[in-house]
């Protein structure tokens, strides 16, 4: 039997674990709630972030976590123009074109990474990669609590922006009722552009806080991706609370499915648990309606 | 169904079959021999995608069945591989069934589908990969034996002819299902399933027969990869790969008609060979191009290359005979 302590401590790092994947996973419910489609593309974007921190270490020497601040607008900034100008004309208005639009992306996108940088697993060597926090009787990786804080902080001015600001309720009022929006003068195409955009800089920063503790390389993003997913359907498409609670869930199963099924078999759990809630209640936790 | 249906596939297989006549290279007959099996699977997501509009993102799921069936049953129990290669498209019919089944009653449909599909994809490669019965992530090797009755052969010209064979019996079976009533049930899902079911069209049964039937083709493709190359493992039977491969080609040949896989089969795999002849060894490149070509496809061409090369004048239900 494993003694509490070592569950004790799987479950407080699947946790941590749990908030970078709500981050990931809350681009992609954003997405979903306002534009209605599947965003393929998001692992591949998310690789492409990883691999601009890296670059931005590697280069300049800038420290991830400062990278936050250049490379989230700059996020922003390119997923407001896939949408607007890729994205959107692609896909003449129809929902499976934009899935398969989004697929072809994201086909694109990650063997270009490959096609740059071959398929070698990259990290980052900082200073405070393997520093550890004492916590009671748990010894909790620095960085990883870091990352569990600031996907938190985000979480919560995503939730403001939406809730609080013209753009927020604009964006609210697309998702909605897209055809009333645009007749009381909202630009919908816009708003469309605006949201994905928000999606990548989630994407942007999920990427600053995983790269101290992790490693990258063009196929990584497919891994999240799935994951990313799992939350999105088990928390409701389209729901914040949703993916922040469904991301915490998931990061505890698939730490607690590797401490007893082992590495191999580790995230065979979260699959069931994405065919059992697709089966039995794709509206997930919090879901308005299918 | 009517003579005049087959003439043009008997016509486009008859050119085919000549190919090994004037082409003796190893390379370009394995280059030729892996499209038509890429050709083959597309035709089984063609089925159910194409016709039925139900988009799945998880074709490994037969793909990889039909492969390990093949290779498992003559490695473990030492059956006949003309024997396993048929129970391996049964088991990718069987397979099928089984996703539909759940998934259609869930009333899962559009993202949800492909959700689900790409997961059931998923959970089978992980366990394909940590089970030992299916060697785990080493892979199953099939034994070198070169004898027909063991469905291996001295020439690739066989294997061509094999899988030219296979691809020309499925573009018969996909005609047939075109002029069949059920295939006409089925493109009435895929345009309008509550009008469909207004009509009295059982749907579920229609999408339950079209994900058995395109499972068992996938599957079939599966098989003759494995029995082609002679070795299985779990991230090339269920890859993320070969789901992807079987939504490019229909889609950029033309989606929903008989021939639009195979011709989306060979433009994207001749222009891959092609880029990477210009672009020298860079891995990826040819997949780079692959995504491009989907949303181009998705943006300027909806009927793909069949499409585009319909004279303007004709109307868009000619294109389906085409």
């Amino acid at each position: 039997m494993y003694s509490p302590a070592i569950i004790a401590e799987a479950i407080v790092n699947g946790l941590m674990t749990g908030t970078v994947y709500a981050l990931i996973a809350l681009g992609l419910t954003l997405v979903y709630g306002v534009l209605h489609i599947i965003n393929f593309a998001h692992g591949a974007l998310l690789t492409a972030a990883m691999f601009a921190v890296w670059v931005v270490y590697e280069t300049v020497g800038l420290d991830p976590y400062l990278a936050i601040l250049p490379l989230t607008p700059l996020f922003f900034g390119m997923g407001y123009a896939v949408q607007r100008f890729v994205i959107g004309p692609a896909s003449h208005g129809n929902d499976s074109n934009i899935l398969l639009v989004t697929l072809g992306l994201s086909i694109a996108i990650e063997n270009a990474l490959l096609a740059g940088f071959r398929s070698d697993t990259r990290t980052l060597n900082t200073d405070y990669g393997f520093q550890v926090v004492e916590f009671g009787s748990l010894l909790l990786s620095k960085p990883r609590l870091i990352g569990f804080g600031a996907a938190i902080l985000v979480t919560v001015l995503l939730w403001l922006l939406l809730s609080r600001t013209d753009t927020g309720k604009a964006i609210r009022a697309v998702a909605k009722e897209k055809f009333g929006a645009s007749l009381v003068g909202i630009d919908v195409a816009h708003v469309y552009a605006v949201t994905f955009g928000l999606g990548c800089a989630c994407l942007a920063v999920a990427a600053c806080l995983l790269m101290p503790t992790f490693y990258v390389n063009p196929r990584i993003g497919q891994a999240f991706v799935l994951v990313a997913f799992t939350i999105v359907v088990l928390g409701g498409m389209g729901s914040i609370p949703g993916a922040l609670l469904g991301g915490l869930f998931i990061g505890v199963v698939e730490s607690l499915c590797g401490l007893f099924l082992g590495d191999s078999l580790g995230q065979i759990g979260i699959f069931l648990i994405f065919i059992l809630v697709l089966l039995v209640r794709p509206t997930g936790m919090f879901g308005a309606k299918a | 169904m009517t003579f005049r249906d087959i003439v043009p596939i008997a016509v486009v297989i008859a050119l085919l079959a000549f190919v090994p006549a004037f082409v003796t290279a190893n390379t370009v007959l394995n280059f030729l021999v892996f499209t038509l099996i890429i050709a083959l699977a597309a035709q089984g997501w063609n089925i159910l995608g194409g016709f039925g509009g139900q988009f799945s993102f998880g074709h490994a799921a037969f793909f990889g069945t039909g492969a390990y069936a093949a290779a498992l049953l003559q490695v473990r129990f030492g059956m006949n591989p003309w024997v396993a290669f048929v129970i391996g498209a049964v088991a990718g019919a069987a397979v099928g069934w089984m996703i539909g089944y759940l998934s259609f009653r869930s009333g899962l449909r559009g993202s949800y589908f492909a959700l689900v599909t790409l997961a059931f994809a998923e959970v089978l490669r992980i366990l394909a990969n940590a089970a030992t019965f299916t060697g785990g992530a080493a892979g199953v090797l099939i034994k070198l034996d070169v004898r027909p009755d063991n469905f291996q052969f001295e020439s690739r010209g066989a294997f061509f002819w094999i899988a030219l064979a296979l691809v020309g019996a499925v573009l018969v079976l996909t005609r047939w299902i075109e002029r069949s009533r059920f295939g006409a049930q089925l493109v009435a899902v895929r345009e309008n399933e509550a009008a469909a079911k207004a009509l009295g069209v059982d749907t579920l049964r229609v999408k339950l027969g079209a994900i058995t039937a395109s499972g068992a083709v996938t599957a079939a493709a599966g098989g003759l990869y494995a029995q082609y190359f002679l070795y299985v493992d779990a991230n090339i039977a269920y890859g993320t790969w070969i789901s992807v491969e079987a939504i490019l080609a229909p889609i950029v040949g033309g989606l929903g008609t008989v021939f639009g896989p195979l011709v989306g089969a060979v433009a994207l795999h001749g222009l891959g060979e092609i880029t990477k002849l210009a672009a020298g060894s860079v891995p990826g490149i040819d997949l780079m191009v692959f995504g491009g070509l989907l949303v181009a496809a998705v943006a300027f061409a909806p009927q793909g290359i069949l499409g585009l090369l319909r004279r303007p004048g004709q109307s868009k239900g000619a294109a389906r005979h085409a």
